[in-house]
């Protein structure tokens, strides 16, 4: 007689049943929000939405992927860019929006064949190039006028409650349809994929993994996000200077989030842009000792937590809300009466 | 006639770039980490030269005999707080955590000394501006000809040290194989440590000849971090005297592209490292890579 564990191999759990619930009853309340929210919280929701656009984003590329950019600043930019320019040239200024992020996404194709060859700090610091670069481009078009900077001009067509509302909605439905996106890829074979190949890209390869292909899917998935958070962001600026736009800081922001929320956990990322929120709301004042704080809690939870605040909850917990993953849970032991077949010593 | 000395001040500000690129790409190839603090840590050493040049009255020289010593230390902090922790978590880990270092820096420094842009060209006298006429149109300033030196010292200077000394020897062996060398009794951890107190050093003195020859301001790491970047990886050709021809190439293109246009200068930088890295990645066997600059020398 020997006991065997039984074991049960689950993706839904019944509090990832109840989170999901949850998660749909707010998206049905958010849909509504500029019906019956003031309009400071309109403005301040937006804010929210367009983080976490840019958390998740970035999180799949590189708490996923392993790919660390200090770059996506790049896209943010162009996003932004192309939503003014096409604007400009008579595009009605909504559909800009989306449209500039469609060609970010495919602009960043032709680009991931040249930068997915790089590792690790080269592939980092290449994009900060091409970020710079961008941004160089970008001032070369008259119609932006250096770094002075030009404005979402056609915005104006709209009243203010009414511009409000639309904005609000094109970046709830940017995050939860980017958000739906993320979630499904992650937890398709592209996700086993990229978190292989994150793993360890050489043994990935070696079992089949495409990994250009699946590098350059998140790769363009993330291009695309960070477009579209940029062209939304000029939608409720309005202004658009390209240094604003183009500055390194997006990049740290979006560390922060990924990484004090939880760097490749889905629902990490999500905290983490509601922490940053919350932050910026708190100490958002408090000037360049906000960014120093910012720079420190990077550098702490780098070392010393670096799956952040839902990884630490996960690994204590077990905790799973929307699951990408799939966990193996042990029931019991059941007995049963054949000996173990290992076991051939003797006779 | 122009372009003869548009090539010539191009391949004398190279020889900055090769100054600020030589930390950088040592100690990528020592321990495998691209510190993106770099720029950062630079500017931080041009200010501490500023003070003791505003408040104290010495001369960036003598600073430096200050300043070069406490870099190192900084570096060999840095190395046992920082770089090693994260060179444990893989390769991720480094960039996020040499990133967030340089926010603390950059801000830091702005909370201290604010927006202004400095230089320390006003306490060098006349050596900021002289310079040797060569011809009617082109002149060599003695301040861009002393960082040249500079850097080709430097660069020898740390190739002999690796190449001809037991401690050098100790560093080449670390990079190869760390695990490795402490069966045969060197300390790996402690030649990071000295490995990067010798990086941080390089930085010290680069960050000096960038505050002499320009401005600077708390936020001017960045660039300096892509100009190292970019000359490191346009001239990684295994060895450190690839550096200075990386700096130089990149010098002589932002030289020449700021006289086509006024955008000219850093497009063309930017332009000539994407084409050198392309070449690389397209046509690897051409060399030029950012590798092992201290195992090329074995």
């Amino acid at each position: 007689m020997s006991a065997l564990p039984v074991l049960v191999v689950e993706r839904w759990t019944p509090e990832s049943r109840i989170a999901l619930a949850v998660a749909a009853l707010a998206a049905v309340v958010l849909t509504f929000g500029p019906l019956w929210l003031g309009a400071n919280s309109v403005d301040r929701l937006t804010t929210l939405f367009i983080y976490v656009i840019l958390a998740v984003t970035w999180n799949a590329l590189v708490g996923y992927c392993g790919l660390v950019s200090i770059g996506q600043q790049a896209f943010f930019g162009l996003g932004a860019y192309f939503a003014v320019r096409l604007a400009d040239s008579g595009v009605s200024v909504y559909p800009s929006l989306f449209l500039a992020a469609i060609i970010v996404g495919a602009l960043s194709l032709p680009l991931s064949a040249m930068m997915l060859r790089l590792k690790g700090g080269e592939f980092a610091i290449g994009m900060w190039v091409i970020a710079e670069l961008a941004h160089l481009l970008v001032n070369l078009d008259t119609l932006i006028n250096g770094e002075t900077g030009t404005s979402l001009i056609s915005l104006n067509a709209y009243a203010t409650d009414e511009r409000r509302a639309l904005t609000y909605w094109c970046a709830f439905a940017a995050m939860a349809g980017l958000l739906a996106v993320v979630f499904f890829l992650l937890r398709g074979p592209t996700g086993a994929a990229i978190q292989a190949i994150r793993d360890n890209e050489q043994a990935a390869e070696s079992i089949g993994v495409r990994v250009t292909r699946a590098k350059r899917i998140v790769f363009v998935l993330a291009a695309f996000g960070a477009a579209l958070a940029g062209a939304l962001w000029v939608a409720t600026a309005v202004t658009f200077q390209p240094k604003t736009y183009f500055s390194p800081q997006w990049t740290a922001y979006m560390i922060f989030m990924a990484l004090v929320g939880g760097l490749g956990t889905f629902e990490g990322a999500i905290l983490g842009a509601v922490v940053f929120f919350a932050i910026e709301a708190w100490f958002g004042g408090a000037g360049v000792w906000y960014l120093v704080g910012l720079g420190a809690a990077a550098l702490v939870f780098a070392l010393a937590l670096p799956r952040g605040l839902w990884g630490w909850v996960e690994d204590k917990t077990a905790l799973r809300l929307l699951p990408v993953g799939y966990r193996v849970r042990f029931l019991g032991e059941r007995a049963v009466a054949s000996a173990p077949p290992s076991d051939k010593s003797g006779t | 006639m122009i372009f003869v000395n548009q090539i010539v001040q191009g391949v004398l500000l190279g020889g900055y770039y090769a100054l600020i690129a030589c930390g950088l790409s040592f100690m990528f190839s020592v321990m495998r980490i691209i510190n993106l603090a770099h720029g950062s840590l630079a500017i931080l050493a041009a200010y501490a030269l500023f003070v003791l040049a505003d408040r104290f009255d010495v001369s960036p020289f003598l600073g430096l005999i200050a300043v070069a010593p406490a870099m190192a230390l900084i570096g060999a902090g840095l190395q046992r707080a920082v770089l090693e922790r994260s060179a444990r978590g893989g390769l991720l880990v480094p960039v996020l955590s040499t990133f967030g270092l340089s926010i603390v820096i950059d801000n830091l420094l702005f909370q201290q000394f604010g927006a202004d842009t400095r230089s320390l060209a006003p306490y060098i006298g006349d050596l900021s501006y002289d310079s040797w006429p060569i011809t009617d149109d082109i002149a060599i300033g003695k301040l861009a000809a002393l960082t040249m030196a500079t850097a080709i010292a430097l660069l020898g200077g740390i190739q002999l040290f690796l190449n001809h000394t037991q401690l050098g020897r100790m560093i080449r062996a670390t990079a190869e194989d760390s695990d490795t060398v402490g069966l045969v009794g060197v300390n790996a951890r402690r030649v990071n440590a000295l490995a990067a107190a010798i990086a941080m050093a390089t930085v010290a003195i680069s960050g000096a000849f960038l505050a002499m020859r320009a401005t600077f301001n708390p936020y001017a790491g960045a660039l300096q971090l892509i100009f190292a970047f970019e000359a490191a990886v346009i001239g990684g050709a295994g060895s450190l005297w690839g550096t200075l021809l990386g700096g130089i190439v990149l010098g002589v293109a932002q030289s020449l592209g700021a006289s086509v246009s006024p955008q000219g200068f850093f497009l063309a930088g930017h332009g000539v490292f994407l084409l050198a890295l392309f070449l690389r990645l397209y046509f690897g066997g051409f060399g030029l890579r950012l590798r092992r600059v201290v195992r090329g020398q074995a």
